[in-house]
């Protein structure tokens, strides 16, 4: 594309120059950093998603060199084009920040804050958004729309009233797969993601609904309940796979291996393979291949410090000699109790991440608890 | 020099004089002292018969809560075990079947629940951090104990008594008794 000519577009005071058809999103995610502005619903590996969560407004005081008059409204910036001589205010604009916050109290209106039980909860973009974005009260009196959960395979849980209608599960079973089995039923506040005559969904790629999903509306059947991400190591692995690049990440604990995903970039979309092509990953990798001979390790992933995910985890960590051993003349330190021997849970013995689905009472009847 | 504070006694290093070679009004003296203290109010309790009452802040036990239902109000979300600092409490999630809606308030709950009182250092901060007020740390101590694998306490340990099936031993539980 080199007769694509250059636009010079200021985004909150820098100044960057992108492509002309470049929207104002992504030439902000070319600067990086806090000018960015947050996004629910736009995907930048997925045709035709953006435009509908408005988490991305943004303030265009100078519509370009040749026509500088500022828009009369916010805009969506995933969705508007940049042109050149554009300036636009991001965080530098009181009123971008009020309307962001209206936003996420209208996101939350129907929202139903199972934080605590569900299991995004960690690494959820509306837990993020609300942090940051959104006022700690609600407006709202009414009662909240609610559905029933139900399963969508043996794979993938379905919790519609966690669903924000970004449409993006929908654009990616529309474009990884050939054929379409889950769409939006029903209009405005009755909209919802359903199967058709509840049909399973058997297509190979279908799990990567799970990884464009921002909130926990889709989740992992495999890894339901089983534990909290915070608690789980992120680790980059590979696997030889014909249908995938077989790049994930995954969330063990010790040697078990609880979750499978795909890699992610720093903005929560799929990250793309080494090998240059989509890093969207298959269902055998995602939910079958649960045993840690089935991988090559490549090593711990960078998470970000402030992350919950890196709890616990210290980089550059030394951990002091054991200088027992060398005082005492070679007499190791005598352990008085073994947790494992006591302890009911994390049995050495039992791995929950084994189980297909989540564990029930009777995965627990063996204790004497 | 300057004395820091107006108690400052200097050292007496001067050679004894008869009267206090003998000792005898020391010990008199002493004697006295103590002997004065027979008729002073008695700062201790008798322990076990007598107890202090403990302050409005004080941190004991934990006790894992029922709702009014005589459901279980832990869900298993991990935030008390990612909130301890002494890293002293691990569970295990399950999700709760059709028919068991009466033991468990949400559709997740913990089926194993321990906290390493070895570890514990009674801290608060659990309690603090659970957004279902699960758990509560009471007015009671953690009792001694021979052998460190005791100190291990799971679910039963912690669990309230069933408000509606035992009455009760809730009722004790809650200190509704005394």
């Amino acid at each position: 594309m080199a007769d694509t000519p250059l636009f010079k577009v200021t985004i909150d005071n820098i100044t960057i120059e992108v492509p002309a058809g470049t929207s104002i999103l992504e030439a902000a995610r070319k600067i990086g950093g806090e000018v960015a502005p947050p996004a629910m619903c736009f995907y930048s590996k997925l045709k035709g998603s953006g435009g509908k969560c408005r988490t991305c407004l943004v303030e265009i005081s100078k519509g370009s060199e040749k026509d500088p008059r500022p828009m009369p409204k916010l805009q969506a910036s995933c969705r508007t084009t940049v042109m050149d001589g554009m300036e636009v205010k991001n965080i530098t604009s009181p009123k971008v920040q009020d309307a962001r916050a209206g936003v996420v109290e209208m996101l939350l209106i129907n929202h139903p804050l199972d934080c605590p039980i569900c299991d995004q909860a960690g690494e959820c973009h509306l837990q993020d958004l609300s942090y940051e974005h959104g006022k700690s009260g609600t407006r709202y009196e009414f009662q909240r729309r609610t559905f029933k959960k139900h399963s969508l395979g043996d794979y993938i849980q379905l919790h519609m009233t966690r669903c924000i209608l970004c449409y993006r599960c929908v654009f990616t079973a529309d474009q990884l797969t050939e054929s379409r089995e889950h769409g939006i039923l029903d209009r405005g506040d009755h909209a919802e993601i359903a199967t058709m005559i509840e049909k399973n969904l058997k297509h190979d790629f279908i799990g990567n609904v799970i990884d464009v999903c921002p909130v926990g509306a889709l989740t992992d059947r495999t890894f339901r309940f089983k534990n909290r991400v915070w608690f789980t190591k992120p680790v980059d692995a590979h696997r030889d796979c014909e249908k995938c690049c077989g790049e994930v990440q995954l969330w063990m604990r010790g040697d078990e291996v609880f979750r499978v995903t795909a890699r992610k970039d720093e903005w929560g979309e799929v990250k793309e393979a080494s090998n240059g092509k989509t890093g969207w990953i298959c269902n055998e990798c995602r939910f079958e291949k649960k045993h840690i001979n089935d991988w090559v390790i490549e090593g711990p992933s960078e998470v970000n410090r402030h992350s919950v995910i890196s709890q616990g985890h210290y980089v550059g960590r030394v951990k002091p000699k054991e200088t027992v051993e060398e005082v005492m003349d070679g007499v190791k330190p005598r352990i008085f109790l073994q947790i494992h021997e006591v302890s009911e849970v994390n049995k050495p013995t039992v791995d929950l991440s084994l189980i297909q689905g989540p564990a029930h009472s009777n995965n627990f009847v063996t204790s004497n608890q | 020099m300057q004395a820091l504070t107006t108690r400052v006694k200097e050292v007496d290093r001067k050679p004894m004089n008869f009267w206090e070679r003998i000792y005898l009004p020391a010990v008199v003296k002493g004697m006295a002292i103590t002997f004065s203290h027979m008729f002073k109010k008695r700062p201790t309790v008798r322990y076990p018969e007598q107890k202090r009452p403990f302050s409005p802040v004080f941190r004991g036990l934990h006790v894992l809560n029922r709702d009014e239902e005589g459901r279980e109000r832990c869900t298993a979300c991990g935030l008390c075990a990612v909130a301890c600092p002494a890293e002293a409490i691990t569970m295990e999630a399950a999700e709760r079947k059709d028919g068991e809606e009466g033991l468990y308030r949400e559709e997740k709950y913990a089926a194993r629940y321990e906290i390493n009182m070895l570890r514990c250092i009674f801290c608060g901060l659990c309690e603090e951090a659970c957004p279902k007020d699960a758990i509560y740390l009471t007015e009671t101590f953690t009792p001694a104990n021979f052998a460190r694998k005791n100190f291990i306490y799971g679910k039963p340990d912690l669990l309230i008594p069933n408000p509606k099936t035992e009455e009760a031993a809730f009722a004790e539980a809650k200190g509704l008794n005394n």
